[in-house]
């Protein structure tokens, strides 16, 4: 039988823009092409300016997981400007972040994920559909599309947390080098907590749940998308000063052992990427990015970012994993399930984090652009491992880098044509019905990517003497 | 299996919370707009050089609901965040729906328009197996539709992808499509309120009434130091000199006085908070100049550009 082609573009509730195209053989998955098509330069715009306003513009990478960026930047900046964030700032910060990770965390499943499985009414924008394998019984899907609308409102008060402290979501203003710029008064701590307790009942009662309900019915899919089983989190959530010690630790897992991560064994390749291959097999750290949009061989506006040269599948399942706080399985449920039960882990968290914090104690340390330095941040975005590096001269930023977790999960090949974490997760998995592929919307939703994040231009600096993982 | 229309729209009203579309129309006119929307006008929502920031931000709607906005406002025909179907069965619905709804459709652009190269920087997606750009298809659909929302500072004006140096040569959607009305509604991102009441606006009383830069005067008539909590304190003299300290932020890089928006009475968030009440500087985000005109950001605005107290206003 012939190879068939399927070209899936644009893959819809994601973030950003993707194309997915797989050659299907005997009904099977034989190989993936997995493409990031837009690229917006935003580290080039970084270039010549005020190195405190790289939290501002970062964060604008992603309208999904902003304060994941401005937490990397602020990290980044805290580098390389020598300063100390008080608690207050450094739990303030984890609180705006958390925020944010539970409404993407709920905006994902429920919104960008459950499609793929409950029926939606007949209604724009829920039709046209694929046809075909929706399994729920009646009573469950209704269950689950009121969640859905649930869900829209729950995370919509998540966002209102994130404000609270942040001005405003998304897109906060409060991160700033040294801490943030808003007290944590008591009237903003109880409707805080007041909100989160709303969200936690939401995850234990309804969230959580429904997860498990569809895992129960679509039990097939914990065999699918499984991928190559090597997992990277890079830690997040400090809790000290120093950052010693976090909720959510960094290390990789990668067969069958749990080790630790160095961020100088990270490498991005560019053979099928639309950047000059002159620039590829570089650390991050002292690379260089140049595109080239005619380039024949290529087919992403992503890198192929390895760790010693493997590529790493990054997320809640890598973080809960390497935390040993889930180890069921690798595959498209248990990424569900590991970010389901990370939610809660986070806002019981959170709860906590609230009542650690002092009013009218400082919430910033003075500190001053310095007239030159390095800096690196590093952190996890709610899909994934996040990294931002500075290089500053003049008081200007000379040069600026984000590498992100979509880059990581749904890269193209390397230079020695290895497939990147999504497009393996494809390789084998059986299309039962080409016209309506459910099995490839479902591997690549999976990983939640996000495209907006991963499609940037990253210009590198020199040489990274000390690095600070936070 | 299937759900009805009605069985989800039952749904819908038990868990929606709150009810009335305020700030902008009052309660009353809440029947009207149903009226007005039965056959719920209908949206294409594409994104270009874009964040999702404000596909996000409309998701915050607090009142309506954005369960409410999507069921009884408007017919989101197509967003690619939202939209069930994916690949070729989403595409080509595209083409289908703009001509059906040809001259009756709102495009609403999110993100600016990458020109260089062709616009090869961004694509939306594969039509007889070629990739179609975002720049042709806001042009093809421009030209169909029976307005133009620009949501975001990015499709107003241009936004972050077109900051200095502008490596892809983003433009907003009024430099690309002309002979359509276009409104623009800015902001990093926009406010729920600005863009759901700029629609209502339309399906009620028609185009807003817009200033010099098509945004709708309800929202952006006027400047955030005009309304600003801390006009007292500038009026007095009394400047905040570093962060945390009470006071006017002029000089810690305020760029209240540059930008037009209501954010410090309509705040953000369902009222949770905004950017001044967290102690930060306005970066002027709903602004034209956003962001070369604006960063950096806590610089102080050149003397000149400093408003006038009111005891110097005559």
């Amino acid at each position: 039988m012939a190879t068939q082609k399927i070209v899936i573009d644009p893959v819809t509730r994601i973030e950003g823009h993707l194309k997915m195209t797989v050659e299907v053989d005997d009904g099977k998955i034989t190989d993936a092409y997995s493409s990031g098509t837009l690229w917006r330069g935003i580290e080039v715009i970084l270039k010549g300016r005020d190195p405190r306003d790289a939290q501002h513009i970062t964060q604008r990478i992603c309208g999904v997981c902003p304060i994941g960026h401005a937490t990397a930047s602020s990290l980044c900046l805290d580098d390389a400007f020598k300063v100390i964030t008080p608690d207050n700032g450094r739990i303030i910060r984890n609180l705006i972040l958390g925020s944010n990770i539970i409404q993407s965390h709920i905006l994902h499943f429920y919104h960008l994920a459950a499609l793929d499985y409950v029926v939606g009414p007949d209604v724009a924008p829920f039709i046209p559909r694929y046809k075909g394998d929706y399994r729920l019984p009646k009573k469950i899907n209704d269950v689950c599309v009121s969640h859905y609308l649930q869900a829209l409102h729950m995370r919509m008060k998540a966002h209102e947390m994130g404000a609270i402290f942040g001005g405003k979501m998304p897109h906060q203003v409060a991160m700033t080098p040294g801490g943030v710029t808003v007290q944590p008064s008591v009237d903003k701590i109880a409707s805080f907590l007041w909100r989160l307790r709303e969200l936690q009942a939401f995850i234990n009662d309804m969230y959580i749940p429904d997860v498990l309900a569809v895992a129960e019915v679509y039990d097939d899919y914990k065999t699918i998308g499984v991928g190559y089983k090597n997992l990277l989190a890079y830690g997040v959530f400090p809790l000290d000063s120093a950052g010693k010690t976090k909720l959510l630790k960094a290390g990789r897992y990668t067969e069958k052992r749990i080790l630790t991560m160095d961020p100088r064994k990270i490498t991005e390749d560019v053979k099928f990427s639309w950047y000059k291959d002159s620039t590829s097999g570089k650390n991050p750290a002292s690379g260089a990015t140049e595109p080239e949009p005619e380039k024949p061989e290529a087919y992403s506006w992503l890198k192929a970012p390895r760790y010693d040269g493997k590529p790493y599948e990054v997320g809640p399942l890598a973080r809960m994993w390497v935390n040993d706080d889930y180890r069921q399985g690798i595959s498209v449920i248990d990424r569900h399930a590991a970010r389901a039960l990370e939610t809660k882990k986070i806002a019981d968290a959170m709860e906590e984090w609230l009542l650690q914090l002092k009013p009218g104690e400082p919430v910033w340390a003075e500190c001053a652009v310095p007239e030159s330095g390095e800096g690196m941040g590093l952190t996890e975005a709610a899909r994934g491992a996040l990294g931002h590096w500075i290089k500053i001269s003049g008081k200007k930023i000379e040069n600026y880098q984000a590498v992100v977790p979509t880059t990581w999960n749904a890269c193209p090949r390397d230079d020695k044509g290895v497939r990147g974490p999504i497009e393996e997760a494809m390789v084998g998995t059986p299309i039962v019905d080409p016209d309506n592929p459910f099995e490839i919307v479902r591997i690549i939703r999976s990983f939640d990517p996000c495209l907006a994040c991963a499609v940037h231009l990253i210009k590198p600096n020199g040489e990274m003497k000390k690095f600070r993982v936070v | 299996m299937e759900l009805t229309r009605r069985e989800f729209l039952k749904l819908c009203s038990a868990s929606a919370v709150g009810m009335g579309i305020s700030q902008l129309v009052v309660p009353e006119v809440v029947e009207a707009l149903e009226k007005a929307a039965a056959g719920k006008p209908p949206v294409i929502w594409i994104q270009g050089a874009s964040c999702a920031g404000c596909s996000i931000s409309l998701l915050n709607t607090a009142h309506p609901s954005i369960a409410e906005v999507l069921l009884k406002v408007i017919s989101l025909e197509y967003h690619p965040n939202v939209m069930a179907s994916s690949g070729e069965l989403a595409f080509s619905y595209l083409d289908i729906i703009a001509d059906k709804a040809k001259g009756e459709f709102f495009l609403v652009v999110e993100g600016a328009v990458p020109t260089n190269d062709n616009g090869v920087y961004c694509t939306m997606g594969e039509k007889d197996g070629k990739e179609v750009t975002f720049l042709e298809t806001v042009q093809t659909l421009g030209a169909k539709a029976k307005a133009i929302l620009a949501v975001g500072d990015c499709a107003a004006f241009g936004g972050i992808p077109a900051g200095k140096p502008n490596p892809t040569g983003c433009k907003p959607v009024s430099e690309v499509v002309t002979g359509v009305p276009i409104i623009n509604i800015p902001g990093c991102p926009s406010h729920p309120d600005w863009i759901v009441g700029t629609v209502v606006h339309v399906l009620l009383f028609g185009l807003p009434a817009l200033d010099d830069k098509a945004r709708p005067k309800i929202f952006f008539a006027e400047t955030i130091h005009q309304n600003c909590p801390n006009f007292s304190y500038f009026n007095e003299g009394k400047f905040a000199t570093k962060l945390g300290e009470k006071g006017c932020l002029l000089q810690l890089g305020c760029k209240g006085p540059m930008s037009n928006s209501d954010c410090p009475l309509r705040k953000w968030n369902n009222g949770a908070n905004w950017c001044i009440g967290a102690g930060a500087p306005c970066i002027g985000c709903s602004s034209a100049g956003f962001i070369d005109g604006m960063s950096p950001f806590y610089s102080a605005l050149p003397k000149e550009l400093w408003p006038k107290k009111e005891s110097e206003m005559v």
